[in-house]
Order: structure tokens, then C-alpha cells, then sequence
């Protein structure tokens, strides 16, 4: 019964165990993306806060957005080719007789490991905060930018 | 005392049935909490990215319109590396069942967080009327 849901052609069969599930993974995939609206491989870590992280030849930059936070609430701490991101987010409470219609926003902690592909300057990382999101300018280490080699 | 959680990831929703819009992009539903005391309405919306002159607040025949716009950072002189989140502007619409004094409406926009105070307007309070006699 499960066979014949599966397999588009009707005499269609199994190279390997594994042929069932890819296919499976590739219709939810797609009906994933169809859903949600933004492609299907653009999955997440599963940590807050979600960022971005881009680069050019100097610099690491990572955006993060994290609104209803003062800067001096966020940490960051950083090693050698890692960044650490942690802080809590208050939601504050707005007194006694107060009646919700909805409660969307939501607080706690948060703690995230964001490890980058090449070495970076601890020393030089410079992070800014404005409007809710948390945005950080990492530069590369030396040893890790490319350098052109002229071909004599 | 309550335990703080951990927060967990939220990914963003995009708006069900946007509008045509004049500029291209995702339009995502920020979240609300909205609650109400005896004499006014607040509502708390996170929209990061949106800055004091890029936001439109409306109240029309009782329906509150937010919008928002986003314009992406100049960051795109890189190359992406991992990309967790979209950027897009913020649309939503509710209806309000009281009605607002709409002079008194505030809004204060702190750190991507929009605080909106709708004051009710103050009931009739029954008044006696002095009957002159002539």
C-alpha cells in the first residue's frame, strides 16, 4: 500500500533501500518550499539568533536580528575562529490589570557558537547594535586572506 | 520564580496576501502582544531594521494598518556564507473593536521594538442636566 503511493511510474522500482527515502525528502522539499515560500535548502541551525554572515576579502560580517535589547545586554566573547553570541531578552511585564489579546514576542536566553571558516583578528572585531540588529565586522587574519601569486 | 527559558529560533512568516507593493522584496507579519488596560490600548511589535521615518502607522474606521520598510544593509559588496533569515519590510493589519482617541496616539520606536499607545476614549459619563426654572 505504502509502495504504490510512493513511486510516480508504475513500474518503478527500488535500486536500494535508500532510493525511498531520498525520494521522500525530495517531495518534502519541495512542498516545504512551496509553503513556506523561500527555497527549500535554505534551512537553519536551530539556535537564536538567526544570522547572516557574509564576507569579502578582508572581513567577516555577521547580521543578527534582535530587537527590544539594550547593546550592553549582548555578549560577545571570541576565540580564535569562533564567535560566541549570548544574552537574555526581557520582555517586560506591563503590571497588574492588564489583559492580553495576543502574545506573540517572546523572552529568555539565548547562547549561540558561530565557528568561521578561516582565522580571524580577536582583537580588531567590531560590533554595533542599532534598530535591533546586531551587526558584527570581523576581520580575516592575515595568514587567511588570499594573496595573488603573479605567474612569471 | 519563573525559570528563564531559552529562546528558540522563530522563522519569520510571510504575509499571506500582500498588497501589490511599489518596491520588491518579502513582506513578513512582525510580531504583536497586544493588551489593554481600563483606559488604553498598547501594542508592542518587534520590527528590527525599521527606522523612525521608514515606519507608517494608520487608523482608519477602526482598522490599524502597520507597515514598515527595511532597507538591506550595504553588505552586499560580499559573498554569502551562510544565510539563516530574510530581509523584508513588515505588514500588518487588526482590527480594533474600541474606539481610539486618535489625537492621543503615541508611538516610540527603541531598539526595533515599536511601543504604539491607542488611549480609549473616555465613555459619556452620565451628566445631570439642571432643569431652569422660569
Amino acid at each position: 500500500m505504502m509502495l504504490r503511493q510512493m513511486f510516480d511510474l508504475p513500474n518503478y522500482g527500488w535500486k536500494n533501500a535508500f532510493d525511498e527515502l531520498e525520494k521522500m525528502r525530495q517531495d518534502r522539499n519541495r512542498l516545504f518550499g512551496s509553503v513556506s515560500g523561500r527555497p527549500y535548502w535554505q534551512t537553519h541551525a536551530g539556535v537564536f539568533p538567526l544570522v547572516n554572515i557574509f564576507e569579502d576579502v578582508n572581513n567577516f560580517y555577521i547580521c543578527s536580528e534582535i530587537p527590544g535589547m539594550e547593546s550592553k545586554e549582548i555578549q560577545i566573547s571570541a576565540t580564535g575562529r569562533g564567535l560566541t553570541i549570548t544574552g537574555e531578552r526581557k520582555i517586560v511585564s506591563e503590571g497588574e490589570n492588564v489583559k492580553y489579546h495576543r502574545r506573540e514576542r517572546e523572552g529568555g536566553t539565548f547562547n549561540r557558537i558561530i565557528s568561521l571558516p578561516d582565522d580571524i583578528q580577536v582583537e580588531k572585531i567590531d560590533a554595533g547594535y542599532e534598530d535591533g540588529i546586531l551587526t558584527i565586522t570581523i576581520p580575516k587574519a592575515e595568514a587567511a586572506k588570499p594573496k595573488t601569486i603573479m605567474v612569471k | 520564580m519563573v525559570e528563564t527559558q531559552e529562546l528558540k529560533p522563530q522563522e519569520k512568516m510571510e504575509v499571506a496576501t500582500p498588497a501589490e507593493q511599489t518596491k520588491p522584496g518579502p513582506v513578513f507579519t512582525p510580531n504583536v502582544d497586544i493588551f489593554e488596560t481600563e483606559k488604553m490600548i498598547t501594542l508592542l511589535a518587534d520590527v528590527p531594521g525599521v527606522k523612525s521615518e521608514d515606519l507608517g502607522i494608520d487608523l482608519k474606521d477602526n482598522m490599524l494598518t502597520l507597515t514598515g520598510e527595511v532597507k538591506p544593509a550595504n553588505i552586499l559588496s560580499g559573498e554569502e556564507v551562510l544565510v539563516e533569515y530574510q530581509v523584508g519590510s513588515y505588514y500588518r493589519q487588526f482590527t480594533l473593536t474600541e474606539i481610539i482617541d486618535q489625537a492621543k496616539i503615541e508611538a516610540e520606536l527603541e531598539n526595533g521594538v515599536l511601543r504604539l499607545s491607542l488611549p480609549k476614549v473616555e465613555r459619556a459619563l452620565p451628566r445631570r442636566i439642571t432643569v431652569n426654572a422660569r
